[in-house]
């Protein structure tokens, strides 16, 4: 039981480490939000280790982290729902989905409609 | 045997996640992490966590993915400016070297745990026949953490309501996403005629069964929601408008009902979401049912995005 | 081993080999259409062939429902998801 949880808590550092470096690589805040969310499933895959090795009285594992873990789970999806839909604003209103400080501003953002055309 | 499948699945997860981040295509990359979640289902399997494997398919594979593909598909422009931005290599260096701290602080944590690994089973174990439900995890979201569910619930309506505030002035109150035009005898419609039923039928299973077997709520309220998304997708049925009172009402039953539920626990059992002797089960089933319609709307609503048309 | 396991073994490896022959296909076809009818070997032949290998492990006609049942919606939702996908991809790629 102890080799599952181990070589899947080395897995999720490695997510972790890899959602970092997709974090600060890639320049498109959609590939961000995902970076994000492969950080989240490490910690998430982390965890879900460490109640795997809790596990006793013929139970796979502690359910006390592993309701956690559900908890976790939607908590995170609303977030990103909540980042993707800012981010879909930005496109509305910007024309363009970057973070630069020196984005094009539109010529006239059209306050009623919400969108630059 | 179990071990070579294990390292089978941890290889499969972390080519993904290294697809995701090399893919040129910000769809590609998209796509690759929808398959990585629900490669993330067989990990929960292997970890003994049956309910969170499927909370990850419903929510991580399925309601993400939906959301992340549809913003993919819309930010397509973007791609070739947002590709000129990319950084340069010291950016590139400093990053690896982030990377590969966190990774090995993480790895030295994990390699590191206490041996006789400390454990609630026991006491959850112990408590369990107060609350008369058999699934420990239910027992657990809903009676000994259930202060954690409230808010939970309350922070996916607080998502929807930050979504909702992002409607540009002219479509306030009105209909979430574009109006479909779908083809009403093509293969979208014929699909959303057939599968709502027994997805109906499949998500009230999952939902009834989380008392004793795997099973719950949201898992439950995915899949309704999926159903009812399904349908708004393939033009049978248009999303309502954001403003309506009925809509809103559905909305906070849910929590509603969990905050009444724990007042009475303050008033009869001296604390906030106690529940009295041998009316645990009662009171569980009762906040399960109300809960169930608030989430499937609450979850359709937040992947239909910000209202977009006025309300007619 | 008896009869009941040699099936299954026999039956899941050759599923295991439609997977396969499905996979190759995905990553060496050469547009969107090619690999679609390579996928679709791995959604009914593959699947089903895992599902019939299962079949005499399950304890219960109820069990053996379930996994037919389980084949034919991935079935359905496979079939629907190529063509709208097919659709797609001969207008030319997905809509902006």
């Amino acid at each position: 039981m102890t080799d599952a949880a181990t070589l899947f808590g080395l897995c999720a550092a490695a997510l972790v480490g890899i959602g970092v470096y997709a974090l600060i690589v890639n320049p498109q805040p959609l590939r961000k939000i995902v970076a994000f969310n492969v950080i989240g499933n490490g910690v998430f895959v982390l965890f879900g280790a460490i109640a795997h090795r809790g596990g006793a009285l013929g139970w796979g594992g502690d359910p006390v982290p592993q309701a956690l873990l559900i908890t976790g789970l939607v908590v995170a999806f609303s977030a990103t729902a909540l980042a993707v839909a800012l981010l879909l604003r930005l496109y509305d209103v910007a024309g363009s989905a970057t973070l630069a400080a020196d984005a094009p501003v539109p010529a006239k953002p059209d306050a009623d409609t919400g969108r630059s055309r | 045997m179990m071990a070579a499948l294990n390292v089978g699945i941890a290889l499969l997860i972390l080519a993904l996640a290294v697809w995701t981040v090399v893919a040129r295509d910000t769809f590609a990359a998209v796509v690759g992490f929808v398959a990585y979640g629900l490669l993330l289902t067989l990990v929960w399997v292997q970890l003994a966590g049956i309910d969170v494997a499927l909370t990850e398919a419903a929510l991580g594979g399925g309601l993400t993915g939906a959301l992340l593909i549809g913003a993919a598909a819309r930010l397509r422009r973007t791609e070739g400016a947002a590709r000129a931005e990319t950084p340069g290599f010291p950016t590139r260096l400093v990053a690896a070297l982030a990377a590969v701290v966190v990774t090995a602080a993480l790895a030295v944590a994990v390699l590191a745990l206490p041996d006789p690994a400390p454990t609630l089973t026991h006491e959850t174990a112990a408590n369990i026949e107060t609350t008369g439900v058999g699934n420990p995890i239910t027992a657990v979201l809903l009676a000994f953490r259930a202060m954690d569910t409230l808010l939970e619930a309350i922070v996916v309506l607080f998502a929807l309501v930050g979504v909702w505030s992002l409607a540009p002035d002219r479509a306030w109150g009105g209909r979430p996403g574009r109006l479909q035009r779908v083809d009403p005898n093509g293969i979208l419609a014929y699909l959303a005629r057939v599968l709502p039923p027994i997805g109906i039928v499949v998500g009230i299973y999952i939902f009834w069964i989380g008392a004793d077997l795997p099973g719950g709520k949201f898992q439950g309220a995915t899949i309704l929601a999926a159903m009812w998304l399904l349908a708004v997708m393939a033009g049978l049925a248009d999303a309502p408008p954001v403003g309506r009172t009925w809509l809103r009402l559905a909305l906070v039953a849910g929590p509603v009902v969990f905050i009444a539920v724990g007042a009475l626990g303050a008033v009869v059992a001296d604390a906030f979401l106690a529940y009295p002797d041998g009316l645990a089960k009662p009171l569980i089933k009762v906040i399960e049912w109300a809960l169930l319609p608030s989430l499937t709307v609450t979850l359709a609503l937040i992947l239909a995005g910000a209202p977009e048309r006025e309300a007619k | 081993m008896s009869l009941a396991d040699l099936f299954t073994v026999v039956a899941v490896s050759a599923g295991a080999v439609f997977f396969l022959a499905g996979t190759v296909g995905l990553l060496r076809f050469p547009d969107a259409l090619t690999r679609l009818h390579a996928l679709t070997k791995a959604d009914n032949l593959g699947l089903g062939l895992v599902v019939l290998g299962l079949l005499p492990r399950v304890d219960g006609v109820l069990g053996g429902l379930t996994l037919v049942a389980i084949w034919l919606l991935a079935l359905l939702a496979g079939a629907a998801v190529s063509q709208l996908i097919a659709r797609a991809a001969r207008r030319g790629g997905p809509p902006a």
